[in-house]
């Protein structure tokens, strides 16, 4: 039952909020309890800015249970405009001709049902800028 | 008080299909539908499209160009559409979540077949101008289906346009507003059902061009205006014949209704037909331009308002996606198969 673990991530999946150390002023999404450049402990809310850019991207064929209608789908590690890596789905990309370097922005979609009956889990997903 | 709109957006999903690929299917005549309709090609939700994340990315957009509105301080979210992806949790409840408008706010999901987007705007209207909140958001979004091989399958389409309404820095005012309804069996889904009945023929003269006459000609007489008066006009447009002929019975004329007239290649976005077409006549309208809009939704009923743009509108126009650029670029053009799945038409099995 992942209703209460996604409802809990709200933050980050529905307003990509990040933690911005408040000594050395770096984002960290999601958020920590310590600074991993610092060790400060105090941190500003703040929402990350939805543009990045791909580092590198795969196509995964064999995806876990709660996916398995959407494979084959692009993935990608994305630098976002404000610092932190972020993992996360490639849609509307049409063949999947994804580039290095590529601008990309993040867009609300859906990300799986729990099942017909079951809630719908909306979070972030990377499109072409 | 003047109230009317502080920000606008729409979203539109990125894939298309065309009425050649649909007809092909059903062995239908491509030609004599395009003809027919005057449509050629629609919008299609990518699966992990639905009302809900349409409506937060146009929210999004109605917010840049809100600039300085502090979500938090939207009294209302009203979202109106005929494919809300629950039958029990408002769509709403997410949207609102999404743009951080939350806890304090008044939410509800509002149906009226295609005029639910106009509803949720003449509700937000209402309660700006009562002071009973300091703005609110109001949205017109679907994501509808045809049976396969029905005539409404060449022509439902997806998209939302979002507004937000308050009663400073605006950049069109609302000027005033009619509505007119009346039993009238033309279009409908009973629960359970996925895919909706209509009445054929019967939702043209009886339906459509009564409701829309009825109510812009009200609003017209009400206002004392002409409709030499605008610069644009805006109608429901279920398929691109049934506006063009309503604005001309009105004494609108095609150069008029032309640049908020999406659905040759949007198709029928239901409650955000209007809605979206009004965001196209304001990513381009001047200051003092006035605009007429009429909704339509069966069942059946038409909201009818008259806006006009003020200087406002210059320096947000270009602080989100356009609407006609949505429509327009970067389109991804779907075969069938591809589209059935997309619309769970077909599915994997288990
Ligand atoms: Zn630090």
């Amino acid at each position: 039952m992942p209703t209460a673990r996604t409802w809990r991530e709200y933050p980050q999946r529905y307003r990509y909020e990040a933690a911005v150390c408040k000594k050395c002023n770096k984002w960290h999404f999601p958020p920590r309890p310590v600074c991993d450049a610092c060790k400060g402990e105090e941190f500003e809310t703040k929402a990350m800015r939805r543009t990045g850019k791909i580092l590198s991207h795969t196509v995964i064929r064999v995806p876990p249970a709660p996916f398995k209608d959407q494979a084959p789908y692009a993935m990608a590690v994305i630098e976002m405009d404000d610092g932190p890596r972020i993992t996360t789905q490639v849609v509307d990309c049409g063949d999947g001709s994804l580039k290095i370097g590529q601008k990309v922005k993040l867009e609300f979609r859906r990300i799986y049902d729990d099942s017909e009956a079951g809630s719908i889990n909306y979070g972030y997903k990377a499109v072409p800028a | 008080m003047s109230v009317g709109i502080v920000g606008y957006g729409a979203n539109l999903p990125r894939h298309r299909i065309k009425v050649e690929e649909i007809a092909k299917v059903w062995g239908a005549d491509a030609p004599s539908y395009k003809k027919g309709l005057e449509l050629r090609e629609k919008s299609v939700p990518a699966p992990d499209q639905d009302v809900i994340t349409l409506s937060v990315e146009a929210a999004r957009n109605a917010l840049l160009r809100a600039k300085g509105v502090n979500p938090q301080d939207l009294g209302a979210i009203y979202i109106g559409s005929e494919s809300h992806p629950y039958a029990v949790k408002p769509s709403g409840t997410v949207v609102g979540e999404a743009i951080g408008a939350f806890p304090s706010c008044h939410v509800a999901d509002f149906e009226f077949a295609c005029k639910a987007g106009s509803e949720a705007m003449f509700v937000v209207y209402g309660l700006v101008k009562a002071g009973l909140v300091k703005y609110g958001l109001a949205i017109g979004a679907d994501t509808s289906q045809g049976a396969p091989g029905d005539a409404l399958e060449y022509s439902a389409a997806a998209g939302a346009a979002a507004y937000i309404i308050g009663s400073q820095d605006l950049v069109a005012t609302i000027d005033d507003t009619y509505s007119f309804t009346t039993d009238t069996p033309d279009f409908w889904r009973r629960e359970y059902q996925h895919y909706p009945q209509h009445a054929g023929r019967f939702t043209g003269e009886p339906a459509y061009f009564r409701t829309v006459l009825g109510a812009s000609e009200a609003l017209l007489k009400k206002s004392g205006m002409k409709p030499k008066d605008f610069q644009y006009a805006v109608f429901h447009q279920p398929n691109g014949k049934f506006p063009m002929r309503a604005g001309k019975m009105l004494g609108f004329s095609r150069e008029q209704i032309e640049t908020g007239w999406l659905v040759p290649t949007l198709g029928n976005t239901y409650s955000g037909a209007s809605p979206l077409g009004l965001t196209a006549i304001l990513d381009v309208a001047k200051p003092g331009d006035k605009i007429f809009m009429c909704s339509y939704g069966s069942g059946a009923g038409s909201d009818a308002f008259i806006y006009t743009v003020t200087d406002r509108i210059r320096e947000v126009q270009g602080l989100a996606a356009k609407t006609r650029d949505m429509l327009d670029k970067n389109v991804i053009y779907l075969q069938y198969g591809e589209y059935a799945k997309f619309r769970r038409k077909i599915l994997k099995a288990e």
